[in-house]
């Protein structure tokens, strides 16, 4: 699934083969040990299995999926910050699962994360300023302290702050503010992708708001590519160009983001999609709803074949045993399901 | 006919180090039988301690009921003893909340917390409640349930605990349910079957459902009516359909449009709402929207406004309300 073709719409976007990162076939299995004295590996938890797509210069992709389908885990995977038991993450070219933690320090830098939340991500004995100074610091970016300095108020100013922020600490800030200082100390290194993981979830529905405008606008100003991690169908819907559902593990469709809000295939995506309650009473009234029953299996003790077949109001008696592959049915649409 | 629940000028408030809390400033609302009652509004708004101040489960001594008027089914409930207050709670109005693990015990079975009201309330043996709680548990779509009964609370997950949660609710018939964010710990697809439930069983049983919530969708598909709260008070009132189709307070108008559609083409941008909700221990003298107000004018930093109701029932507490029914741009 190496070749997945380029379809989203960005008018800024360069050619389809300059992709920024690859992931192929990517797995990160987490063992479950037993025993006291003699440990040994009783099972795996899947967090993510077999999963592949390409992200090219300046696109956003949406990662969505229930908590537990491992999309944070995918996201912490591309940050290296877990090491994957199989699959390849190529970014600029190289393979970063292959590089021990020297040789990926220079790599590092282009690539930052914004956490889900600003409470708990911001060390709450340093000043903002010094916050956001520090992967500089660490990166030897700008050695000089005035210039760091110049640089940090420059990035808060960015970010909708006035630099006089610098001088205070998290615990004077509110959640936006917070969630700001974090977008600021992700862009201090100038990474070319950054990996949002639920970054407005934890805001005030007129807080995630200016923050979903603050990315737009820093994303079109430096040519960031985003990996945005969101539960929210809608936050991702208005930002990212392309989108990937994510349940158990794997994708189950992906397709531009246009495509998959109009025409969902998989049966999950559809009910996700239905899930969702418009702000509309009049609309609500007479929507259709796909209710799904049941929960989300444990990803300990997985279904099997499809993994979503016990709540699909699709199966059939071949899904219980048959795990469908990721297969294409239009140009850049992805879906795995066999009813489709 | 008497309302199920009046709330009329309810203020609470909490002594802090830092200062007095206006946490709720002046709340009136009414609920009807068997209706849904919608309390939407962002964090620290006041929405949970208003809930909390009906069944008077504020943290003693620093929170305070100041003054007003809690009447269920014409009785005062401020004015009741502890002991009568007890007989209310649990009985007659019940709540949920909304973190499932917190809110249960988790070193109790799920039966014995789900008798425990029952024996409390009911005056019936545990051999009785235990299958009333049988019943309950099936009720709200917990497979296998008498296995349930000697499991605790780890044992299952979010989802389910917020099905023991609503069975505990409901197993001593009330008429009214307080949900405080009852879904907002939990994914869409099961936020989806909770309020579904939740919905059809209050239609079912004639229950009626207070639901404080931040989530305009789910108020939109749920609602009968809505209370929208800023910073302790009600600033917007009414049908849900009045008040999503014609939002007559800046704050509305500002949060509708500030949540991206599923149902819309998408926009360029959000329109956001500048600024951030003002600090409950220093509130302006006029409206407290008026920091990030589009639409002020120089009475509202003077003046604070009263809820104005129209005809329908819609009632809006903004000195500016007429200019907002003007045709607008987007939204």
């Amino acid at each position: 699934m190496t070749g997945l073709p380029e379809s989203a719409p960005a008018a800024n976007r360069p050619a389809a083969d300059a992709a920024l990162l690859d992931v192929v076939g990517l797995k990160k299995y987490f063992p479950i040990p037993q025993g006291m004295v003699f440990q040994r590996t009783v099972a795996h938890v899947k967090a993510v299995d077999d999963v592949s797509f390409r992200l090219s210069q300046g696109e956003t992709l949406g990662l969505v999926g229930e908590s537990g389908c491992g999309k944070t885990t995918l996201g912490r995977c591309i940050l290296q910050l877990e090491r994957p038991t199989a699959g390849q993450i190529r970014f600029e070219g190289t393979n970063l699962v292959e590089l021990n933690e020297q040789e990926l320090r220079p790599l590092r830098q282009k690539i930052q994360v914004i956490f889900q939340d600003p409470y708990s991500a911001l060390n709450p004995r340093q000043k903002i300023g010094a916050i956001i100074a520090e992967p500089m610091k660490v990166h030897s970016i700008e050695p000089d302290r005035r210039r760091r300095r110049e640089r940090v108020n420059e990035l808060l100013s960015r970010c909708g702050l006035s630099p006089e922020m610098a001088q205070r600490y998290p615990h004077e800030m509110s959640g936006g503010q917070r969630q700001r200082v974090g977008i600021a100390r992700a862009l201090s290194t100038q990474p070319a992708l950054l990996i949002c993981d639920e970054p407005v979830s934890a805001l005030d529905v007129s807080i995630q708001a200016q923050i979903i405008n603050l990315l737009e606008e820093l994303r079109d100003a430096f040519h960031l590519t985003y990996l945005f991690i969101a539960h929210d169908l809608s936050v991702v819907r208005h930002l990212c160009h392309r989108v990937a559902v994510m349940y158990l593990g794997k994708i189950v469709e992906m397709a531009t983001c246009d495509t998959l809000y109009e025409h969902p295939e998989h049966p999950y995506t559809q009910a996700l999609l239905s899930a969702v309650p418009v702000p509309d009473p009049q609309v609500e009234d007479s929507r259709q709803r796909v209710i799904l029953t049941g929960e989300v299996p444990s990803p300990l003790n997985p279904p099997s074949g499809c993994v979503f077949h016990p709540r699909c109001p699709m199966a059939v008696a071949s899904c219980r045993h048959e795990a469908p592959a990721l297969r294409e049915t239009a140009p850049g649409h992805w879906v795995a399901c066999t009813e489709v | 006919m008497a309302k199920l629940l009046e709330v009329q000028d309810l203020r609470t408030q909490f002594h802090t180090p830092s200062g007095t809390v206006h946490a709720v400033d002046g709340m009136s609302y009414d609920v009807e039988k068997g209706e849904t009652v919608a309390i939407v509004g962002e964090s620290g708004c006041g929405k949970s301690v208003s809930a909390l101040s009906i069944l008077r489960l504020l943290p003693v001594p620093s929170g305070r009921i100041v003054s007003g008027a809690i009447r269920f089914l014409g009785q005062d409930l401020l004015a009741l003893g502890n002991e009568d207050m007890r007989a209310v709670r649990g009985r007659q109005i019940a709540m949920v909340f909304q973190e499932p693990m917190t809110s249960l015990n988790p070193v109790l079975t799920i039966g014995l917390q789900l008798t425990e009201t029952m024996v409390q309330h009911l005056a019936i043996s545990r051999a009785e409640s235990a299958k009333r709680a049988v019943a309950y548990l099936q009720m709200v779509g917990i497979p296998e349930p008498e296995q349930r009964l000697k499991q605790y609370p780890h044992h299952l997950s979010g989802g389910m605990r917020q099905r023991v949660m609503i069975a505990m609710a409901l197993c001593c018939e009330p008429t009214l349910i307080i949900a405080d964010e009852p879904t907002t710990a939990l994914d869409v697809t099961i936020q989806a079957q909770i309020l579904e439930l939740m919905k059809g069983l209050s239609q079912r049983l004639g229950v009626a459902l207070i639901l404080i919530t931040h989530n305009l969708g789910v108020v939109a598909r749920y609602a009968d009516r809505v209370n929208v709260m800023y910073a302790g008070k009600i600033i917007e009132q009414g049908k849900a359909r009045d008040v999503y189709r014609h939002p007559r307070h800046p704050y509305t108008l500002g949060l509708l449009r500030s949540v991206p559609r599923l149902d819309q083409p998408r926009r360029r941008q959000l329109e956001s709402i500048p600024g951030q909700p003002p600090d409950l221990t220093r509130l302006p003298n006029g409206c407290a929207f008026v920091p990030r107000c589009g639409f002020k004018v120089e009475r509202c930093a003077l003046e604070v406004p009263d809820l104005v109701h129209a005809a329908n029932g819609h009632g809006s507490a903004c000195w500016e309300q007429e200019r907002l029914d003007k045709p607008r741009g987007t939204g």
